[in-house]
């Protein structure tokens, strides 16, 4: 009930909102003197206070880089912690500035809802987790199963296609919070768990006992490019969160890391000074400075430090690249050039 | 002239200017607060209007006939993912019904009882009546709920070792499993029986209430409407091809399959809002029984009823006058509470409208829809329960 009273507020957001779409949302954010970021705030790896309190993750890794862009100060953000019901809606109603919170891109999303998809900061996809004491060993083996799964996410959609599709019986069980739904699932109320493979990886990495209990099982059943969303009422700021992405996924291709990014700025090779604003005015074209770049690297790392950092193989979560490596490595991770 | 002019004017209840006219400040008055509620409501519905066209979000129900895509856990209707989302929203609401008339039902019937031996002599009754009274009343009902739901998801074992406490019975985690008749013709044929039998159990029941005004004989009652009930079924089964088949639920692959499911959320959810709001409507009904004058109780029985009997037909009518008010709201109270079963995975209205808004992004719309559906729900039991106060309210003469 908390949550609905949020999104009905949301939705008398949109109907109080006055004016508010003429006013540039980077002028906005300077006055306020922070950013408005969308997160989840309860996934580990993607968005959770760490040990001090302070809120980490791979998702919020990129609300820093912005922060950092845009005040030369990564940790000039608000959290504002979402449910996956209540995040389009808040984005909507201007409650956030930017969603940076597992959300996948899709045409329903990206046109009919006035959000838009800045950029992709990883390619998932929606995945079963089993305890391993039922012997399971494929999706297709589930005819019958529980399954618990979250609301508001294209998580429902999937599954009942999947399910439909290899003509199976199921259960959906549906939480609207991702803690009761893994209480649900590790106290056996549900046999399987579904989610993204990310979402997977870290509700196993947590799991009360032994993780090595559980298995995700090899069957992928989406494509789920998770996203940065933006209201689409403003195309200069959706330019400014496309390129403060790229920038990082490019500095991974350039070795530019946040150790020795001032060191590259001597860099003879022009298009690692496009980057970093050694050539150019690159940066004024998104209403920041041409060293906004160096800022965000500075302040986060790039791509790959991201990464590793927060749900890479040495973390807890065990993520592979695998499809997320750089294009040049293997994988479909490409950013376009910044020039 | 003039003096006589002015001489009116004094005369009449005017003093002069129109605002000094009661009638015309207070029309005034409304017709102020009237313009500025309106103005403010087209202010609010054309801005969002506006506000949504800029983000290229379409406004209205078209969306209701859409493919929905989704399942749902738990329906009352037959529904798939193929149906509309104006289907999936039906489900959402029978489901949201389903669990509140059920416990409105249960809690009436525990509040009474609880109230009633709230009012017990015997220490052991009235104290645990108490506690259980503060405990549930004092506590939140989300917080209960996810007691209620981590209780029985824990404690209970899992499918394949589920408690099977009677034929066809099944109890564990994913919920209770009860066989069901086979709706057969046979089924058909027996339901007709238990229908005239129950239609002559009416009658009976009836005509020894006439009997009882006119001539003061009390014929009995239980036994022979029970009996009409049996004959009924039973000659029911007897014309019929006598074919009654049983659905038993029996484990198959992950879960049982057959007979009928009652799944853990719904269990959950309904336990929790029949404790909590079984407090509230004992208090109520402890209430309205202390309000009634003692003199009736000593009244009563120098009738020489009995305490069972002098309860029921002298004390608990006068109550009724003093409980029903504050339990109408305990009733909308339980309708709009079931809206927190979507925080331990029950399909209601809310929840169902809200994968709906999420799919869609349709969210002025959907909490609308919501909001309507209780608001509607809500007065419709108000409407009832007012009209059963008015036929139950001390008939003055």
């Amino acid at each position: 009930m908390k949550s609905w009273k949020l999104l009905a507020a949301s939705a008398l957001g949109v109907a109080l909102m006055a004016g508010n779409a003429s006013a540039s949302t980077l002028d906005t954010i300077k006055e306020r003197g922070k950013l408005l970021c969308g997160s989840n705030g309860k996934t580990a790896g993607f968005s959770a206070p760490d040990a001090n309190g302070k809120m980490a993750g791979f998702d919020v890794d990129f609300c820093r880089a912005i922060s950092a862009a845009v005040f030369n100060d990564p940790d000039k953000v608000e959290y504002v912690p979402l449910t996956s019901k209540q995040r389009l809606t808040a984005l909507q109603s201007g409650e956030i500035d930017v969603l940076s919170r597992t959300t996948t891109m899709t045409m329903s999303r990206d046109a009919g809802m006035g959000l838009s998809f800045a950029a992709t900061t990883i390619y998932d996809g929606q995945g079963f987790m089993v305890a391993k004491k039922l012997g399971v060993t494929s999706a297709k083996e589930l005819d019958g199963a529980a399954v618990c799964t979250r609301t508001g996410t294209n998580t429902e959609l999937n599954m009942a296609d999947f399910f439909n599709k290899n003509k199976m019986d199921y259960k959906p069980v549906v939480f609207e919070d991702r803690s009761e739904e893994r209480a649900a699932f590790f106290s056996g109320r549900c046999d399987v768990m579904t989610a993204d493979l990310t979402g997977l990886a870290g509700v196993r990495a947590n799991a009360p006992g032994n993780p090595d209990d559980y298995a995700i099982l090899p069957e992928v059943i989406s494509k789920e490019p998770l996203s940065i969303a933006v209201r689409s009422d403003d195309a200069e700021w959706f330019s400014l969160v496309r390129w403060v992405t790229y920038a990082l996924i490019n500095a991974e291709e350039m070795g530019i890391t946040a150790a020795n990014v001032e060191k590259m700025k001597m860099s003879q090779d022009p298009a690692i000074q496009r980057l970093l604003g050694v050539n150019g005015n690159l940066g004024e074209k998104i209403g920041l400075s041409n060293d906004w770049a160096v800022r965000a690297i500075g302040a986060v790392g790039n791509y790959s430090e991201i990464f590793e950092r927060n749900i890479g193989t040495n973390s807890p979560l065990k993520i592979e690249r695998g499809i997320n490596a750089l294009w040049s490595d293997g994988g479909i991770l490409y950013a376009a050039p910044v020039r | 002239m003039i003096n006589n002019s002015l001489a009116g004017g004094h005369a009449g209840r005017s003093t002069g200017r129109f605002w000094h006219d009661p009638a015309v400040r207070s029309l005034l008055i409304q017709a102020s607060a009237f313009l500025i509620i309106a103005a403010t409501a087209y202010y609010l519905v054309s801005n969002l209007v506006i506000n949504l066209n800029a983000r290229n979000i379409p406004i209205g129900l078209n969306f209701l006939s859409e493919r929905a895509g989704f399942d749902i856990g738990d329906t009352a209707i037959a529904y798939t993912a193929n149906d509309t989302y104006g289907r999936a929203l039906i489900v959402g609401v029978l489901n949201t019904l389903k669990v509140s008339l059920i416990a409105i039902a249960l809690a009436t019937v525990i509040g009474v009882i609880v109230g009633i031996a709230r009012l017990s002599q015997n220490f052991l009754v009235k104290n645990i009546t108490r506690i259980y009274v503060e405990y549930m009343r004092n506590v939140p009902l989300l917080l209960q709920l996810f007691f209620w739901y981590a209780l029985l998801t824990k404690a209970l074992p899992g499918a394949r070792d589920a408690l099977n406490p009677a034929a066809g019975v099944f109890l564990s985690n994913r919920g209770l499993f009860l066989p069901t008749l086979e709706t057969n013709t046979d089924f058909y044929y027996l339901m007709a029986g238990l229908f005239v039998g129950l239609a002559a159990a009416v009658f009976w029941a009836v005509r020894t209430k006439g009997i009882q005004k006119n001539s003061g004989r009390q014929l009995p009652v239980l036994l022979p409407v029970l009996g009409l009930l049996g004959i009924g079924g039973l000659l029911g089964w007897l014309l019929g091809p006598q074919n009654i088949v049983v659905d038993m639920p029996a484990l198959k692959g992950f879960n049982f399959k057959g007979g009928i499911e009652i799944t853990t959320e719904f269990l959950c959810l309904l336990l929790g809002l029949v404790t909590y709001t079984s407090a509230f409507i004992a208090e109520n009904v402890r209430s309205g029984i202390l309000s009634v004058n003692k003199g009736q109780h000593e009244a009563a029985s120098s009738l020489g009823l009995s305490p069972a009997r002098s309860q029921r037909l002298i004390i608990l009518p006068q109550a009724l006058r003093v409980i029903i008010p504050p339990t109408t709201s305990q009733y909308m109270n339980v309708i709009k509470n079931s809206s927190l079963g979507v925080a331990i995975g029950y399909p209601d209205l809310v929840s169902v409208a809200g994968t709906s808004l999420n799919q869609t992004g349709q969210a002025v719309e959907c909490i609308s829809l919501i909001m309507l559906v209780y608001l509607f729900t809500s007065l419709s039991t108000s409407l009832f329960m007012n009209w059963y106060n008015a036929r139950v309210a001390l008939a003055e003469r």
